[in-house]
């Protein structure tokens, strides 16, 4: 039982990493590529355009 | 661990995104600003009339390309997470990443950021009529996450029922379907819309083909490294 306890702990803490770069990662995606704030779309124009994210 | 999946994430993105700036100058840029000319009532295009294709000279404008350089670094950056921290997720599962299978993960990941959105939602120019942005970023981000979800479950799936699951995953997106505008309006001629998607879609193959390539590489070197 402890043995269970410890393993799961072991691997949820493994996890936070994980989840804390995937969720940097995507909210850089979305602030690069989607936040409709009118100086972020201007200068991120282009780039959302090119890489095909809903832009304007 | 946190640290070694930032660093490679970094260097990854910033390669490819710096790859897909410059790609983006060369090859997409020109067919933008052409679709803008029409946008803006420089150019204007009538079916029923010949008209001379548009000069597309390259041109540069150090301001805006240096924006659309740091914009596709972020972008990439961004991406580049997502896929590490799906490489270090398969490595606690068993699987081994090498600097081939990297190829394969960042083109998996092309045909979920690109090649499904696009399905319902072609990259588009200034110009094209379009739905309202928030319904299509409201479909976008669902329809990237249920497509590399699928694509996991293809690769790593076990069972006949984690491929159909994953089959039914990726086709669902589409049965709803992307918002479509309620009308055509757009003044840009198709000619330009379509060369405008296909080159976008070209230039993010070669830069998702580098990210996962460049992210495997320094992510399996920095488990080497141990640490």
């Amino acid at each position: 039982m402890t043995t269970l306890i410890q393993t799961q702990t072991g691997a949820a803490s493994r996890m936070l990493p994980l989840i804390f770069a995937a969720s940097l990662g995507v909210a850089i995606i979305a602030l690069a590529g989607h936040v409709q704030a009118s100086a972020l779309h201007d200068a991120a124009h282009d780039v959302r355009h090119a890489t095909g994210f809903p832009c304007h | 661990m946190t640290m070694k999946i930032v660093t490679s994430a970094v260097f990854a993105g910033f390669a490819a995104g710096l790859i897909a700036a410059l790609l983006q100058l060369w090859f997409v840029q020109p067919v933008l600003l052409t679709a803008e000319m029409y946008e803006q009532g420089l150019l204007s295009h009538f079916a029923s009339e010949p008209e001379a294709f548009p000069d597309q000279s390259v041109v540069f404008d150090p301001l805006r390309d240096v924006l659309s350089i740091l914009f596709a670094g972020l972008t990439y950056t961004g991406y580049a997470l997502v896929l590490v921290s799906a490489m270090a997720l398969a490595e606690m599962n068993g699987r081994s990443i090498t600097v081939r299978s990297g190829l394969i993960w960042g083109i998996a990941g092309f045909i979920a950021v690109q090649i499904a959105p696009a399905f319902g939602l072609p990259p588009a120019v200034p110009g094209n009529a379009a739905a309202d942005v928030a319904l299509r970023q409201l479909w976008w981000f669902p329809t990237v996450a249920a497509t590399a979800v699928g694509l996991w479950y293809i690769a790593f799936g076990t069972n006949i029922f984690h491929w159909l699951g994953a089959a039914a995953l990726i086709l669902l997106p589409h049965l709803i379907g992307a918002p479509l505008p309620a009308e055509l309006t757009g003044p840009t001629p198709p000619e330009i819309s379509a060369q405008f998607a296909g080159r976008a879609m070209g230039v993010g193959l070669v830069a998702w083909s580098v990210l996962g390539l460049v992210a495997a590489h320094f992510w399996t070197r920095s488990q080497d490294a141990g640490a």
